[in-house]
């Protein structure tokens, strides 16, 4: 089966020469030969491939192809020595004689060269150069050699020449035709022709000896120009920096000279260096296409075919959350006629690169000096070359609180381990930072995100990604100790939008994770009681942060749209029973329309808020025009929270902001701060109003919705109890509700498509090479495709096998008949002969019987 | 009696006791004894005694030792000259009311098992006593039942001075059995009109238990004459009024008008309210008896008016009552604060049930939806998803109203018409606006109430959104579904560099607060 396949196989073979000779259709065939396949019905568009065929000459072109391979397999089956042909290329038809030639002489001088005993060590082949041993020519002295240099200039400048520009083949050269001229039978000796040489070049030398002093001279002094220009076309690499310094070229060794600028990585076309504006504009660029995303998100469109795009990521992503998203080669640039190597102002330069310089102290130029605001200072840099150990390849991140706070770092720093773990539960971060100042809090911090980064080792992203949950939790904690640290969280924020950046889901997480935490707390009491207090500062937190760490105004965001919720809540579920209570209200107020200062988000729950804000700072009175809503009552004790009656506290009340401490515990105060506080709380809350006013001027129902704000802020205004500046405040948002436009445009549904009618048009089907197998996906097409093929393939091999051995049988056939034949043959004239033989000893008997 | 130590030995001794007297006649005094023990203070000994008297008295009953017949009084017995055996039994039954008086007393104990097992006592006193009748009956299959001792249950179970809702839970087993169930609503009718007979205010204790009772009285819905009763009977007789489903009826109807007479309380108004069209129309003999209560209720406002409404609304649906302003009182009670109340899903149930006829005028229709529409502008998001589709709903229903949101080539006006002040909707000119609401909260910051506000920018859908799941979900089970939502990966981020807690200097957070 073996062979009988293998010799299938050869005979289908499309590079076997004579099958492909005879395989071209003669185009005068015998018209007894062609077999017409004849189609019963004409199919536009189907196109016929055998409707022709010329069953005889196919078959006896297959018969020939199996004589000349099958049958001589056969043939030889029992041999087991071959006739190989080694001839370099000889069944080669790609390539030409002359190339064959050519390849054939190269081989066999190769084969020349090579040892002829491997016991033999000594035979290696010696190196030399104008036919002297390199070994010698080594030994020389530099004088020497520059000698001998100008010796050879008047001879052998061609081959000098060659041998600067154009490589060593003229050295070969050289020494062949050297040898020829050694074999050849000359009529001068040899002693005759060197005299001569030797006489020739020395008065050649004697001529050019000024000549080459000046030359030398000249050459001096382009090194020294060169010294110079060396500097800028090389690449400011360290490895080439301390090449260039160890090889520090001697003043006439040109030639090394050239053999190392042919070496030397060439200086690379940079981009050009970027102006400031050409920056600026790139950076707008930037923002722009991130805002335009932004605006995408915020109207909620193409959801869906955002989320079918498949991410990029290239082949060699290690999908450790390391996005290099700038190109970190620098630019070369000019300073003051210098060359001055600047950072990026992205400040993701590598912190290896800056070191080197500071240490050099190069006079390029000090390139901390160019750096924006945004690039590590360089206490920072200074930090990591103490910590010395993993720092190369870490991204920096901006950091602007910490100039101002330098000093203090410079003493902390002293103490500070350089490394930490990172932590693996809440109480370890806490006792790393606990007894700390905040400075050396955020220190810790930051160091531990350095020594933790995700591509130094592999467990450091799962790492870091809790250390976000940690810090979260360390902020909550921060924010309800007494007094709470705002300031330090203020720092942390910063921290946390990093840790942000570089992981989003685990961030996202984190936050859900805290805020359903809140949620949960309010829901239980909302169950238990029927309404809930005010969380704690904690919760503000973490609400705000939330905004800051995730755009606040797409249509829906995984981590923003529940916050929404639970800022809703907070204003729908809370009772204001206390100035605190206010305090945190306008906070989560200030919160939600921050959150929708860009989307611009219409929130009736902040508007019920203010309008019980408002109502809580008049005296209570029969509700006119408008109606509040849980969680005000119009009556009860808290009911005139807001309400000053002191003319005093009015009188020398000052504008202020509402320290955020307040929400979190306040302080006891004297009749009159309290006073001077609600007095502060009405103007945030007016402030708010007028916010309210002019993001929601638009609207189309905008006055039904303000109504109730309107009807109070009149009242404000005809109690005349608020200080001056309330009132002129008041005063402006009512002439604003008033300005904005009234007009009451009916509604129009949006006009739809009218339904297509139904249209016979005929279904057009894709004809496939296996027929028409519809009605499923590309995958199972191509699959389908290929059983096909295989199928069909099978079918024909089946077919070869089965004629070879029609073909082997009907050989081995007719071996056999030849054989019997043969032997027939044989035994006929062996049968002669005894006849003939007999005939004769008959004869003879007769005969001897008649005597 | 020689005391022993410890309950064993009480039981002991009361159980010794107790078969002295069934044994024999001549120690019949020791009945004294137990009858002492029933007013001890030791919660142990008292339910021994309990249990001793319970055995004792249930086994003179069943014997029959016990006088039949109208009670003399027991000093002209002693003094008269009849027999001994005549005798005996006066004495022993005049002891057995006083044991049932202390059993009533023991109703009012503050300890539950005393309590359970006195009631469990006394009813069972009332079983073999309406199996072995203390009264002669008049005539052949006559019935009796023991009236007075079943009042006296029923009465101190409807005590004015402590909450009995445990003991009555353990009653309601009784009131499965139709002749128990009869009687109770004939007896409670009875303590109810006693405890409010001249006096001006009654505990609310009183109205508590009374409700408890009331409510647990559940009249069976198929029209099957009552077959299972707690006294047994050899046979029943069709004379009896207590075997007619229509007398129970008749009971139920006078239990609860009586009850509702009064000046109810407002919490237990709320919760007669809350069973009324399910547990307490249907089984009335004249539903329409119900009006006065209904109406009254429906003047006090809130929560009460509306379920008010929902009994009045079946009223009117099925016993063809008049009740003009029916959807005026309706209209009345849209107000903002029907968002933010625990009955919400309640009352859009119900207003979704109200308006579902599609023969409404459409004015009244209009009005609703624009009413409706301007409440929604206070709403918080869990409301506006129920509320929106619930406008849509009626926009669908009622196709005259869709000029609401599809009025083209209608003048641009300067004011809205519709006036929200107006209390008739008739008048209110809502067919002349338009639903601008909606289309403001289009820009809702929460993406579904958006979604769901835009809907009226196209043309309607035919079919009607079913709002059922909707009515109760809460604001924390949305925020749930939002946690539980996938969203693109990565997560989007903020792309502008955070500065500080309290943001850029344009936010507001950082013009108006301080971190210090």
């Amino acid at each position: 089966m073996g062979k009988a396949r293998s010799a299938g196989a050869r005979g289908r073979a499309p590079g076997a020469p004579a099958g492909a000779r005879g395989g071209r259709a003669r185009p005068s065939a015998n018209p007894f030969e062609v077999k017409v396949n004849r189609q019963k019905f004409q199919v536009l568009g189907r196109k016929t491939r055998h409707d022709v065929g010329l069953p005889g000459v196919s078959r006896a072109r297959a018969l020939q192809k199996r004589t000349q391979t099958l049958l001589k397999e056969y043939k030889e089956r029992d041999k087991s020595n071959v006739f190989r042909d080694k001839r370099f290329g000889e069944y080669n038809s790609n390539i030409s004689p002359e190339e064959k030639m050519m390849k054939r002489f190269a081989l066999e001088q190769q084969r020349q060269h090579e040892k002829k005993s491997i016991y033999n060590l000594n035979e290696d082949e010696e190196l030399t150069h104008y036919g002297q041993s390199l070994a010698d020519i080594e030994k020389h002295n530099d004088i020497v050699d520059s000698d001998s240099d100008a010796e050879d200039r008047g001879v052998l400048s061609a081959e000098l020449t060659a041998a600067h520009f154009g490589g060593g083949g003229g050295l070969l050269h050289k020494k062949t035709s050297q040898q020829q001229g050694e074999e050849g039978e000359q009529p001068k000796s040899r002693r005759e022709l060197i005299e001569e040489l030797i006489a020739k070049s020395k008065q050649e030398k004697r001529e050019r000896q000024s000549q080459r002093e000046d030359a030398l001279e000249l050459t001096e002094k382009l090194d020294q120009d060169w010294k110079e220009i060396q500097t800028l076309l090389a690449r400011k690499t360290p490895k080439s920096e301390s090449k260039g310094g160890k090889e520090k070229p001697k003043p006439d060794a040109y030639d090394m000279m050239v053999r190392e600028l042919g070496f030397e990585m060439k200086a690379q076309p940079s981009n050009r260096m970027k102006t400031e504006e050409e920056l600026a504009q790139e950076e707008q660029e930037r923002l722009e296409g991130l805002e335009a995303e932004r605006l995408r998100r915020m109207l909620g469109k193409e959801e869906d075919e955002h989320i079918k795009r498949p991410k990029h990521t290239s082949a060699d992503d290690l999908s450790d959350g390391f996005v290099l998203d700038k190109d970190d080669r620098r630019l070369l640039s000019y300073k003051d006629g210098k060359m001055n190597v600047e950072e990026e102002p992205s400040g993701e330069a590598s912190s290896s690169e800056s070191e080197e310089e500071e240490g050099k102290g190069s006079s390029a130029g000090d390139p901390e000096e160019s750096d924006g605001p945004d690039s590590p200072s360089g206490l920072e840099s200074d930090v990591e070359s103490k910590d010395g150990s993993e720092r190369t390849q870490e991204e920096r991140r901006p950091n602007p609180g910490e100039r101002s706070t330098a000093d203090d770092r410079e003493a902390a720093r002293a103490e500070l381990p350089y490394t930490f773990a990172a932590p693996k539960s809440y109480e370890e971060l806490k006792s790393l930072l606990s007894g700390r100042s905040m400075e050396e809090q955020l220190l810790v911090v930051e160091r531990i995100q350095k020594c933790n980064h995700p591509s130094l080792a592999v467990g450091n992203k799962a790492k870091l990604e809790k250390l976000f949950g940690f810090l979260l939790e360390y902020v909550g904690d921060l924010a309800t100790s007494d007094p709470p640290d705002l300031g330090g969280i203020d720092k942390l924020v910063v921290q946390l939008y990093n840790l942000c950046q570089m992981f989003p889901e685990a961030a996202s997480s984190a936050v859900k994770f805290v805020l359903r935490d809140a949620m949960h707390d309010m829901e239980g009491m909302v169950e238990t009681t029927g309404r809930a207090a005010f969380p704690g500062l904690d919760v503000l937190i973490y609400l705000k942060i939330a905004g800051i760490l995730f755009p606040t105004s797409d249509f829906w965001h995984p981590v923003v749209t529940p916050a929404l919720l639970c800022l809703s809540q907070l204003l729908t579920k809370c009772p204001v029973q206390s100035l605190q209570d206010v305090v945190k209200g306008l906070f989560v107020c200030c919160v939600f329309l921050d959150y929708v200062s860009l989307s611009q988000r219409f929130i009736p729950e902040l508007i019920n808020f203010l309008v019980g804000i408002l109502y809580i700072a008049t005296p209570n009175r029969q509700s006119q025009g408008y109606a509040l809503v849980h969680p005000f009552r119009a009556l009860g004790k808290s009911s005139e929270l807001l309400l000053v009656s002191d003319e005093e506290a009015t009188a020398t009340w000052h504008r202020r902001s509402l320290p955020l401490q307040w929400a979190g515990g306040l302080k006891a105060q004297t009749e009159t701060e309290a006073n001077h506080t609600r007095l502060s709380c009405l103007a945030v809350c007016l402030a708010l109003v007028r916010r309210c006013v002019t993001a929601y001027g638009t609207l189309p129902s905008f006055h039904d919705i303000v109504r109730p704000l309107r009807a109070l802020l009149t009242e404000h205004l005809a109690a005349r109890s608020c200080p001056p500046e309330l009132q002129e405040l008041s005063r402006s948002i009512l002439t604003e509700m008033e300005k904005q436009p009234k007009y009451y445009r009916p509604l129009v549904c949006e006009k739809s498509k009218p339904v297509p009618l139904k249209l016979f048009t005929p279904r057009l089907v894709k004809v496939l090479e296996f027929g028409k197998k519809q009605g499923c996906t590309k995958e199972e097409q191509e699959r389908k495709r290929l059983i096909h093929k295989h199928k069909r393939e099978f079918k024909g091999a089946v077919r070869e096998i089965r004629k070879d051995n029609q073909f082997l049988a009907w050989m081995q056939l007719s071996e056999i008949m030849e054989r019997d034949a043969e032997r027939k043959r044989k035994v006929k004239q062996l049968f002669n002969t005894l006849a003939t033989q007999e005939g004769e000893w008959k004869a003879l008997k007769r005969k001897k019987f008649k005597k | 009696m020689e005391r022993e130590a410890g309950p064993g030995g009480a039981r002991r001794a009361l159980g010794r006791l107790v078969e002295a007297v069934l044994a024999n006649r001549g120690k019949a005094n020791a009945v004294f004894d137990i009858l002492a023990v029933l007013q001890s203070e030791d919660r142990e000994e008292i339910q021994e005694a309990v249990r001793a008297c319970s055995r004792l008295f249930g086994a003179l009953l069943a014997r029959g030792e016990l006088f039949v017949g109208q009670l003399p009084s027991e000093e002209m017995v002693m003094a008269g000259s009849r027999g001994a055996t005549r005798k005996y039994r006066v004495w022993m039954r005049h002891r057995y009311h006083s044991c049932c008086n202390c059993l009533g007393e023991l109703l009012a104990r503050s300890s539950f098992q005393v309590k359970e097992l006195a009631l469990s006592t006394l009813m069972k006193f009332v079983q073999l006593e309406g199996e072995h009748p203390l009264e002669k009956p008049k005539w052949e299959g006559n019935y009796l039942f023991p009236h007075q001792l079943f009042k006296s249950v029923v009465g101190g179970l409807l005590s004015a001075d402590e909450d009995h809702s445990l003991l009555l839970c353990q009653f309601r087993e009784y009131l499965e059995h139709d002749d128990i169930r009869y009687h109770t609503m004939q007896a409670a009718t009875d303590a109810v009109a006693r405890a409010t007979d001249g006096r001006p205010e009654v505990p609310l204790t009183f109205w508590n238990n009374a409700f408890t009772l009331l409510s647990s009285v559940s009249l069976p819905r198929q029209e099957r004459a009552p077959s299972s009763f707690y006294v047994k009977h050899a046979e029943l007789s069709d004379k009896w009024k207590v075997v007619h489903l229509r007398e129970h009826r008749k009971a139920f109807q006078q239990m609860w008008l009586g009850f509702l007479k009064h000046q109810l309380p407002l919490r237990i108004c709320k919760r007669v309210l809350v069973i009324t069209h399910d547990s307490i129309l249907p089984h009335l003999a004249q539903p329409s008896l119900m009006i006065d209560f209904l109406a009254r209720a429906c003047d006090l406002g809130g929560a009460v008016s509306l379920l008010a409404l929902n009994g009045l609304f079946i009223l009117i649906h099925k016993h063809n009552l008049e009740y003009p302003d029916f959807y005026r009182k309706l209209y009345g009670l849209l107000d903002p604060s029907v968002f933010h109340v625990k009955y919400r899903a309640r009352f859009f149930h119900l207003a979704d049930l109200f308006l579902s006829s599609s023969h409404l005028p459409a004015y009244l229709v209009a009005a609703f939806t624009k009413r409706l529409a301007r409440l929604a502008l206070t709403a918080p998001p869990e409301a506006l998803l129920t509320v929106l589709p619930f406008i849509c709903n009626l926009l669908r229903r009622h196709p005259a109203c869709r000029v609401l949101v599809h009025r083209p080539r209608g003048p641009e006006l300067d004011a809205d018409p519709y006036d929200p002040r107006e209390e008739d909707p008739a008048q209110s000119r809502a067919l002349e606006s338009s639903l601008w609401e909606l289309q403001a909260l289009q820009r809702h910051y929460h993406p579904e109430v958006s979604k769901a506000a835009s809907a009226i920018n196209q043309a309607l859908s035919e079919a009607e959104v079913s709002i059922a799941p909707l009515l109760e979900l809460t604001a924390f089970q949305i925020f749930e579904r939002e946690l539980e939502k996938k969203g693109p990966e990565p997560v989007p981020l903020e792309f502008i560099p955070a500065r500080g807690l309290l943001g850029r200097r344009a936010d507001l957070c950082a013009q108006h607060f301080t971190l210090s």
